[in-house]
């Protein structure tokens, strides 16, 4: 087992080198200045070159991505062109937030899923299957920008029974998980968990079909084991494949979404990377854009070994 | 009731010493008894701004950023007056008390600084502060040279040639070549203490977070891309202008429909620019939609380069008399004011043009025939527009109707679109540059607030690319003879008198196509009391309050 994580985290090397490049060189591909966000608009050409040269952004590609590399592998991510702070703080504070939503998020998302997914493939083809699929094809299908819409007028606006944005009374820097700042939260949170929702309700009907249709399950009910030792094992051998799904769930969640963040002004990292691509924060976008990139990796990578650990024919195979 | 107990107090003790000091005690206690009237209430406001605004002084977010944490917190020596919605707002004195020009040599001004002002933090505002602050934009070895706010103040100073202490309460500014102008340029110009940023260890970043100005508004709470809180500074120098409010809140709401949701829901008390679709059914729930001329101006600005076909006067007057503005008026519920020149309705500088712009296509077009287009030689060209941006309103159906609008008089226009940011590089770049593409027109909004932003950077003959805005490349030696006028005429109302010419001509020239002025609209909730929106970029939060 060691050997596999070290083997694997070898592998993770050139993929992170790749990111990085693909990192840097999206934003600088990008029509428009990247100095936009701190001058006016009618900035005289001395003023543009003077910050031209400040920010670095008068050297060839090349030196700038090895300035940019080099500071980050010292956990430097620049400084934002918008807002001066350190990239490092902005993205750290904003991971935070979006950790917190996605934890939420999760929570629902995977519970109602798993529930739905279960009872979907336990009961095929009977109104609960029925029932289960059509909410979780609605989680799939429904533009999670409308429904945060949709959510925020009927909840917020009408009944004004939930705040329709930011992360809490004072901001997001004193959050804590009491009644006051869980309300904040609940919008963005269920509109978040309905496309994981979906896809693992949907995975689970279909895995758990499959099982129960196996030998191995006739062959364990004919030995007279009671139903829930015949669940245990239809949730193990469900569990590997369930877990990759969930893996990569988590971590689109972990991402934060920029359209549901935007609506409801959330200060995650999708709020941080909208804010960035409209200002043509160039330090920002790399530094947000890598983080997140870094974190699917890593995840991908736990969820390599937890599969592992599951199922050791992975290893072998 | 303060002011008057201190004033008593100061007199010297008559007879009825008794009486005196029982009527001073029945004064203090009944101050201590007085009901929390002073409690004027907290509102909150979103801002169309991703973050908040810089805090340092020279804001950025343009004139959303100067306007709540610009003139809030700070002041400058010139400031705008703010306290009438029904006339255009002009400059009134701030941190000087006045400024006079040498008339031996008029580059040489002299500012007097307001006695007893002190920052938020105590430390005294004098003119060491002033020639501190103006290092802090223009003198790059300076300890305090700031980058940033020297990125948004610098280029509003170009006139500013050296500057020094007379006294403690004088400053003296003397100007690369004469230029009346000016006053306008300074009243950009924010005081930060210098004294403050010191204490900080000299860190702009820590000034962000805790700094001190001279202005109304004392920042007590700051959470990036969240939440900023500010208190009024009871030690304000103007006394008028100390603010009512206990409290002011911002919180950046850049999407449109977050902001509506956040209003309806009661989260935030008011927000700027609500979008055209939601007026009808934020008004019919109660709020109120809040609206004032400002000198903002919504155009095509048209190039005159060799083969542009605006080149034509009679093109030109054409197109502006094909545009149906009132329609486009109802297209955005009301959020709009027709162009009738280049300056606003009611400007202080509109003059009496002799053009007179209004929806004719039948002129139009016999306009467009001496010109020798007509259906069978239709006008085909090419112009630039965003999808979006700052002061933009909604230009992709503005343009769309201005399109059918002239076609409907016989001239095709075929759209270049180009993102916001790139769209600015263009019109940074110039219209000869490759970058437009050989567009003859761009869309662009614009701020018009003083002489240089509302006419000379766009005209002025040598203002081209590099050194300037003319996108269009127009050069009219009369029109920079009237602009050296302007500059060399130190009198406010003559000044005036000259801006008038210079309106007059551009309208009478159909200098470019003339089409809306944004409203400035808001939307608030009926608690907000004592709100006046002034005819300016900016605004005074002082005499608002909150109804319970």
């Amino acid at each position: 087992m060691l050997r596999f994580i070290l083997r694997r985290l070898v592998a993770v090397t050139p993929v992170a080198i790749g990111v990085s490049i693909v990192c840097f060189l999206l934003v600088h591909l990008a029509p428009g200045d990247p100095l936009s966000a701190v001058l006016p608009v009618d900035a005289s050409p001395e003023t543009i070159e003077a910050m031209r040269t400040a920010y670095g952004y008068d050297k060839p590609l090349v030196v700038q991505y090895g300035l940019w590399l080099w500071h980050v592998l010292q956990g430097d991510l620049g400084t934002s062109i918008a807002s001066g702070r350190p990239v490092t703080s902005e993205v750290g504070r904003a991971v935070v937030n979006s950790l917190i939503l996605a934890c939420v998020a999760t929570l629902i998302g995977f519970t109602f899923g798993m529930v739905f997914g279960f009872v979907a493939g336990y009961f095929r083809n009977s109104i609960l299957d029925r029932l289960a699929s059509a909410v979780s094809v609605f989680g799939v299908s429904v533009p999670h920008y409308w429904l945060a819409m949709v959510l925020v007028i009927v909840f917020s606006a009408q009944l004004g029974w939930l705040p329709s944005t930011g992360a809490g009374p004072d901001g997001s820097g004193n959050w804590r998980p009491d009644l006051e700042h869980l309300r904040y939260i609940i919008l963005p949170a269920l509109t978040m968990s309905v496309i994981p929702m979906g896809v693992i309700a949907r995975t689970i009907r279909a895995l758990v079909g499959d099982i129960l249709a196996q030998d191995f399950v006739g062959a364990l009910r004919a030995k007279g084991l009671s139903e829930f030792g015949v669940f245990k094992h239809v949730v193990k051998n469900a569990a590997p494949t369930a877990l990759a799904i969930m893996g990569l769930q988590l971590g689109y969640l972990l991402g934060g979404s920029i359209l549901i963040e935007t609506v409801f002004a959330w200060p995650g990292t999708g709020f941080l990377l909208n804010a960035a691509i409209f200002q043509r924060d160039l330090p920002l976008l790399q530094g947000a854009i890598l983080v997140l990139a870094m974190f699917f990796v890593a995840l991908n990578l736990i969820v390599d070994v937890v599969q592992t650990a599951l199922d050791p024919r992975i290893e072998r195979g | 009731m303060i002011d008057s107990v201190t004033r008593w107090a100061g007199t010297p003790r008559t007879g009825p010493a008794r009486l005196g000091r029982r009527l001073l005690a029945a004064t203090l206690l009944s101050g201590l008894m007085a009901p929390a009237a002073l409690a004027q209430g907290v509102l909150k406001i979103g801002m169309t701004a991703s973050d908040i605004p810089l805090t340092t002084g020279q804001a950025d977010n343009g004139g959303e950023g100067m306007r709540f944490t610009g003139y809030t917190i700070y002041d400058g020596l010139i400031n705008w007056d703010l306290s009438s919605a029904d006339k255009p707002s002009g400059l009134v004195p701030g941190l000087a008390t006045s400024w006079t020009v040498d008339p031996a040599d008029n580059t040489k001004w002299t500012f007097k600084l307001r006695d007893g002002v002190t920052f938020q933090d105590g430390s005294a505002f004098t003119a060491d502060s002033v020639v501190w602050n103006l290092d802090k934009l223009l003198k790059s070895d300076a300890p305090q040279f700031d980058p940033r706010q020297a990125a948004q103040g610098r280029s509003r100073i170009p006139a500013v040639g050296t500057y020094r202490v007379i006294d403690p309460h004088t400053v003296e500014i003397v100007t690369k070549v004469p230029d009346a102008t000016l006053p306008y340029q300074i009243a950009w110009i924010m005081m930060s203490s210098p004294a403050q940023w010191e204490k900080l260890g000299k860190s702009w970043d820590a000034f962000a977070k805790t700094p001190s100005g001279t202005g109304p508004w004392k920042l007590t709470l700051f959470a990036p891309r969240e939440r900023a809180e500010m208190v009024p500074n009871k030690a304000y120098w103007d006394k008028a202008r100390v603010p009512k409010l206990d409290k002011l809140v911002l919180v950046p709401l850049p999407e449109a429909n977050a902001r509506v949701a956040a209003l309806r829901s009661g989260q935030v008390d008011w927000i700027e620019a609500p979008p055209p679709d939601a007026v009808v059914s934020l008004k019919a729930a109660g709020f109120g939609i809040v609206t004032n001329s400002y000198p903002h101006n919504w155009t095509w600005h048209l190039s005159r380069v060799e083969g542009s076909p605006w080149n034509d006067i009679r093109v030109r007057k054409a197109a502006n008399l094909a545009i149906d503005r009132d329609g486009m008026k109802e297209m955005l519920n009301g959020l709009m004011i027709p162009a009738q020149g280049f300056m606003p309705p009611g400007s202080a500088w509109f003059g009496h043009p002799s053009f007179k712009l209004g929806y004719d296509p039948e002129a139009a077009k016999k306009l467009l025939a001496e010109a020798g287009y007509g259906p069978k030689k239709p006008l085909v060209t090419k112009v630039l527009i965003a999808p979006s941006g700052s002061g933009q309103m909604q230009p992709l159906p503005m343009n769309e109707l201005i399109q059918q609008n002239l076609a409907d008089i016989g001239i095709k226009v075929e759209f270049e679109v180009a993102e916001w940011n790139t769209l600015t590089n263009i019109w940074r770049s110039g219209a000869k540059s490759d970058m437009s593409q050989k567009a003859t027109a761009i869309n662009y909004s614009y701020f018009i607030q003083d002489p240089f932003t509302g006419f000379i950077r766009h005209l002025q003959c040598n203002l081209t690319t590099p050194a300037g805005t003319n996108w269009g490349y127009y050069c009219d030696p009369e029109m920079d003879k009237l602009f050296g006028e302007v500059r060399t005429t130190f009198d406010p109302a003559a000044q005036a008198k000259v801006l008038e010419k210079i309106h007059e001509k551009f309208v009478d020239e159909a200098l470019f196509l003339m089409v809306a002025h944004d409203t400035n609209p808001r939307a608030m909730s009926p608690k907000v009391k004592g709100f006046i929106q002034a005819q300016n970029w900016f605004q005074d939060f002082s005499p608002i309050t909150m109804a319970k």
